[in-house]
């Protein structure tokens, strides 16, 4: 049992790293009161970036470094739509998504051709954590993963702290509830929600880096496969918070993780089912059977007609 | 008739000869409010008048066209509600502009800078609440406190950001009697300390009963500034209420005058000890009685927030009553105040605006064309201006879209014209012309023998359209003679425990 | 006086027409343009590139038929879909888990019989019924959640979008697997049971026709039934809507909802008996999500929606002939489609603000 136990955990932790990235991201972005589905464009843009960064400049650093980048410029994009030219959000997120996958399609043709697929790129080894590694049974799941799964470690609650324990957290979450509460108070609004579509962005874009850098070893078309829309669904069941996402992060990796624990274990059940439950649980948390799942007041409000 | 207020010192807040319009209308027109250190300020008139419109404009809110703001000595331009609560300038607003989810605390610190210290604003507030003897409880959210408390808690946060002049829009709108009177006794005391308050109001007899000093403002300009002890309560009402616009024609119209035995004869709506409550549960029409006659326009006056509004939606069957009776035909026409929201599609042809009357109902197909010579024929009966019946109701201008908006409520040339129709500030924002179309109009659907109910904010459109009047005050509707003192009387509250 | 007006409809016919055929050359020209400026940007071959773009889809009746209209049917029926919804204020993010049901239910049926002679049409019949079906019950859900619990549908669709690709997932490894239980895909689908094709025109089939039925029954339906204004209206403004039409807001969302579900299952179970002819787990590309592109583009106008799921099918079309012929990869194409709704939506919002609102109407929302 321990030895599918241990590999299973390994497998939860590392499915849900480019996932709560992406999920926080998209976090901050809703508490705001707004949705990108043009995250999924971020997702791709960033595996883009990491690719280019790490083959072309060379190392993993550049590779996620560029991974932010792209993530940031499609953000750019989202915000300058939204928020300048007013355009309808799901119009926006729809048209960067689209857009993102055809530039990173072509581009990747364009520039690696046909030998795209041998391309060796460096990939970013597992660090163990001296000490914390050898822990029993969650040693190896939890220390024993790639840097950027400590980067995860270190933001998350990074993140909770800033929300609920700056002004600017406070601010944030002002925005997303009461605008013109926030506005009344002084505060800059606009500003605000750009700066945090941006920071959506990177951590999108660094979501597609460990994708690539971290996972599979390379870039494939459209091998973000969702996982944007995913991270929304995860922005949802983690109650919009912090801890919540990465739970919520967690969960969807142990799905995804589970489907192959049950198939080497010959079990009877479709395993469709556990990959089904994580959804089933965000909409019942919509609906609030789970506990009550309270949105940003203004999110709602801001996807009415404008008319 | 302005008085000069006495001493030299500089003001705690002055606006001069202010401009301001949006669009093309003039909200303000060289309006001025000076006030004194160390006093209350009463600042009164009646809706539409200008008055939250030019403290917004010392709030930063929005930007005046011409005129000065000081403070102190010095002239200042606040460009935004930060820079303003920088100067010392505290709003309180009607629609208080709080977090409903989050805790007074978090509430009164939005806004600040650097890390959240939630446990020293919880110990500010609890200072706060001593000294001025508030009560705050700084942990409870803010969408479980009573209306008074609410309040409180958006002074407290101005109190908070060292406001020395407080400005309040009509405090006590949302106040029991008793609440009310803590409320001016500690603005009173608030001044006495050296800081000054300006108090937005309607109510005659809170302004005289606090203020040192009252200006008042009629149509976007103001007509009286006085010391408090200078002024009455007629002076005040006329400055107020003011003498009778320019004439338009008259129409006395004796015989259109329903009796009162006609009315019980042909009664297009009764109602009967109805009872309406908003959405919140609060009461707002309480057992109101009274009868509407078939030719006749009763005029409905009364002060915003008295309940008249959910008045007119219960005749036009928008609204449930809570208890009651309400007799009324079944299609009843409903022209509402918010024209863009709740009656027209914009963007759409005329010929759809038409067509939406009765959409609910309407069975099988639509005729276009017959939608289309309906929608022009009500054109050309109401004189509507545009570019042909498919043009969108956007490019209309205001008053023609509510001509057209009234036409399709009226439906004269349908089989089934209105018998009755309530309206709602139909003149608003129009120009002369226009208003004077409208007029028209709906002394002619009255001839025709509609019931015609009229609300509106602008006393003289009452009395010059309606041969009675019913005044709506604190959710009471009570009939009023037709002339302009008794229904100013009835609409301030005075005669009632208002005063 | 009559003539006079008759002239006159004529004349603004006239005007219409040819404002709208001046549109699509300007659409064209850019386009083209667009294309051009990409390839030479990104290195490959100008000439060759267009040249393959414009042979693949329209330059010859097999490649209009067989490639373009073919791809274009998905896309007129999920278009439709998504432009009928969004038309009535419901944003149906859903639609390619609807059409993913909707596939299902089709090839259930399809499979589950093996009829002959005059059951033939019929069983086709049933299968794009039962399509429908599966579409507008697997919209049920979100719409259920969102008049029930006020639930956001562009959330909940999204969800739905992945249980359905779960469920299908399911399905081919399982009870319609295909009998040797290798492939994760359904039995092959009877050559009768195939939508038959339009004699001279290739491998276009008659989904085709339905399609284009329906977009004109849709424009139809809009223009001209009380029902139809009721969506309209509803999706302009509920609050007028409700207090100056009486409608019932709640239920028309309601249907619109589940006629757009029923659309999109429509679409899935003419692909899975036109082009697939089997339930396997790519069946769609996208369909659901580039349908949202074509009915945004179209400004959800029904006839435009189907001349732009045209356009689209031909973009896909010409984008495989470019690869094949000169080596450019069909992923441009995205990019070109995902330009287009920028450049609408930018233009959009230019022409927005040069309309003058009604100042004289917008009356201070708090009262002075």
């Amino acid at each position: 049992m321990s030895d599918t136990l241990a590999p299973f955990l390994a497998a939860t932790v590392r499915t849900a790293v480019p996932l709560g990235l992406a999920a926080l991201g998209e976090l901050l972005v809703e508490r705001a009161g707004m949705i990108n589905i043009g995250l999924e464009g971020a997702i791709l843009a960033g595996a883009f970036g990491a690719l280019v960064g790490a083959s072309s400049v060379g190392g993993v650093g550049a590779g996620f470094a560029l991974a932010a980048v792209a993530g940031v410029l499609v953000a750019a994009m989202f915000a300058l739509c939204v928020i300048w030219i007013r355009a309808d959000q799901i119009i926006a997120g729809t048209a960067l998504t689209l857009l993102s996958v055809g530039a990173t399609g072509t581009l990747y043709r364009a520039l690696y051709g046909s030998s795209g697929a041998a391309l060796r790129i460096p990939t970013s080894e597992p660090l163990a954590m001296p000490g914390l590694a050898s822990l029993p049974l969650v040693g190896t799941a939890l220390f024993a993963q790639p840097p950027i799964t400590y980067f995860l470690y270190v933001i998350a609650p990074a993140l909770a702290w800033w929300l609920a324990r700056t002004h600017a957290g406070l601010a944030l979450r002002a925005i997303g509830e009461r605008p013109e509460a926030a506005e009344a108070a002084g505060i800059a609004v606009e500003r605000m929600r750009v700066l945090a579509i941006l920071s959506g962005g990177v951590l999108g874009g660094l979501a597609g880096g460990t994708l690539v850098l971290a996972q599979a070893g390379t870039f494939a078309e459209g091998m973000s496969a969702g996982r944007g829309f995913i991270a929304i669904a995860i922005v949802v069941l983690g109650r919009w918070t912090p801890y919540g996402v990465a739970v919520g992060a967690l969960l969807f990796g142990a799905a995804s993780a589970l489907q192959y624990a049950f198939q080497a274990m010959g079990w009877d059940l479709p395993y469709q089912v556990f990959l089904v439950v994580p959804y089933l649980l965000t909409l019942a948390a919509l609906a609030g059977a789970v506990g009550r799942a309270r949105a940003p007041a203004a999110l709602g409000r801001s996807l009415e007609p404008r008319r | 008739m302005i008085e000069p207020l006495s001493g030299d010192e500089p003001p705690a807040l002055a606006l001069h000869d202010i401009d301001k319009r949006f669009g093309a209308t003039r909200a303000l027109t060289s309006a001025s409010l000076h006030v004194r250190p160390a006093t209350v300020h009463a600042l009164l008139g009646e809706n539409g008048a200008g008055k939250s419109t030019l403290m917004r404009i010392a709030y930063g809110m929005e930007r005046p066209d011409a005129g000065t703001i000081r403070i102190g000595d010095a002239t200042v331009r606040p460009d935004s509600p930060a820079a303003a609560i920088a100067l010392g300038v505290g709003m309180v607003h009607q629609h208080f502009t709080l977090v409903p989810v989050m805790t007074v605390a978090e509430n009164i610190a939005l806004g600040g800078h650097g890390v959240l210290d939630l446990r020293r604003t919880i110990a500010a507030i609890r200072e706060l609440s001593d000294r001025t003897g508030f009560a705050l409880d700084p942990l409870q959210r803010v969408e479980q406190l009573p209306v008074a408390a609410q309040q409180r808690v958006e002074i407290a946060k101005a109190l908070m950001r060292n406001a020395r002049v407080l400005v309040l829009d009509e405090p006590t709108a949302v106040l029991s009697p008793s609440e009310s009177a803590a409320l001016l006794r500690w603005l009173r005391s608030f001044a006495d300390e050296g800081n000054a308050a300006v108090l937005i109001t309607h109510k005659l007899g809170e302004a005289l009963s606090v203020a040192d000093d009252v200006t008042v403002l009629r149509r976007g300009r103001t007509v009286l500034t006085a010391p408090a002890a200078h002024a009455t309560a007629a002076s005040l009402t006329d400055a107020m209420l003011g003498s009778a616009k320019v004439a338009e024609r008259m129409h006395p119209a004796p015989d259109a005058r329903v009796s009162a035995q006609d009315r019980r004869s042909h009664p297009i709506l009764r109602a009967e000890r109805v009872t309406i409550v908003d959405d919140t549960g609060v009461v707002r029409v309480r057992e109101a009685s009274f009868v509407v006659g078939a030719g006749e326009i009763v005029g409905v006056a009364g002060v915003e927030g008295g309940g008249q509004r959910e008045l007119l939606r219960a005749l036009a069957g928008r609204r449930p009553l809570a208890s009651g009776i309400l007799e009324r035909p079944s299609v009843v026409g409903f022209v509402p105040e918010d024209r863009h929201r709740d009656a027209v599609l914009l963007d759409r042809p005329l010929t759809e605006n038409v067509a939406l009357r009765g959409a609910g109902a309407r069975r099988r197909f639509i005729d276009w064309r017959a939608v289309r010579a309906h929608t022009e024929s009500l054109m050309r009966t109401f004189d509507v201006r545009a570019e042909g019946s498919r043009a969108p109701m956007r490019t209309l201008s205001g008053g023609n879209q509510q001509k057209l908006v009234l036409a399709r409520e009226l439906d004269i040339d349908g089989a089934s014209g209105s018998q009755a129709i309530v309206l709602e500030n139909p003149t608003r924002g129009l120009d002369v012309r226009a208003t004077s179309e409208i007029h028209d109009r709906l002394r002619a659907a009255r001839d025709a023998g509609a019931a015609v109910v009229v609300y509106s904010s602008d006393i003289d459109e009452v009395l010059l359209l309606a041969s009675r009047v019913l005044v709506v005050y604190a959710g009471v509707v009570r009939e009023s003679s037709v002339d302009r003192e008794a229904i100013g009387r009835l609409m301030l509250g005075v005669g009632t425990d208002g005063h | 006086m009559a003539t006079e007006k008759a002239a006159n409809r004529l004349l603004a016919t006239t005007r219409t027409v040819s404002r709208e055929l001046v549109l699509t050359t300007v659409v064209a020209a850019c386009i083209a343009g667009a294309t051009a400026l990409l390839l030479l940007v990104v290195g490959f071959p100008v000439g060759r590139g267009l040249a393959a773009l414009w042979v693949g889809s329209f330059g010859s009746w097999y490649a209009f038929t067989s490639a373009t209209l073919v791809r274009a049917v998905p896309l007129m029926l999920t278009g439709s879909a998504v432009a009928l919804a969004f038309r009535g204020g419901v944003l149906n993010i859903g639609g390619e888990g609807q059409l993913l049901m909707g596939a299902a239910a089709g090839a259930g049926v399809a499979l589950a019989v093996s009829p002959s002679g005059v059951m033939i049409p019929v069983t086709i019949a049933g299968a794009l019924l039962a399509a429908s079906i599966g579409g507008a019950l697997w919209a049920a859900v979100a719409a259920f959640l969102r008049v029930r619990f006020g639930v956001l549908e562009v959330i909940s669709t999204i969800m739905l979008n992945f249980v359905a690709l779960h469920v299908v997932s399911y399905l081919v490894r399982g009870p319609l697997q295909e009998p040797t239980g290798i492939y994760p895909q359904s039995a092959t689908i009877a050559d009768a049971l195939h939508l038959p094709r339009i004699a001279g025109a290739g491998r276009l089939h008659v989904g085709f026709l339905l399609a284009v039925l329906i977009s004109a029954t849709f424009g139809w339906v809009l223009r001209h039934t009380a029902s139809g204004f009721r969506l309209v209206a509803t999706g302009e403004n509920p609050t007028a809507a409700a207090s100056a039409g009486g409608i019932d807001v709640s239920a028309t969302t309601a249907r619109v909802f589940l006629l757009s579900g029923a659309l999109a299952g429509l679409a899935g179970g003419v692909e899975v008996l036109s082009v697939t002819f089997a339930l396997y787990e790519n069946i769609s590309p996208g369909y659901g999500y580039t349908a949202i592109a074509v009915a945004l583009l179209a400004r959800l106008d029904p006839w435009r929606v189907a001349a732009t799921a045209v356009l689209f099918g031909a973009l896909e079309a010409g984008a495989g002939a470019m690869q094949r012929d000169a080596g450019v990869p069909s992923t441009l194409v995205s990019v070109i489609e995902a330009a287009l709704i920028l450049a609408v939506v930018v233009a959009q919002s230019v022409r927005s603000r040069r309309q003058e609102p009604d100042t004289g109407a917008q009356m201070l929302s708090v009262d002075a």
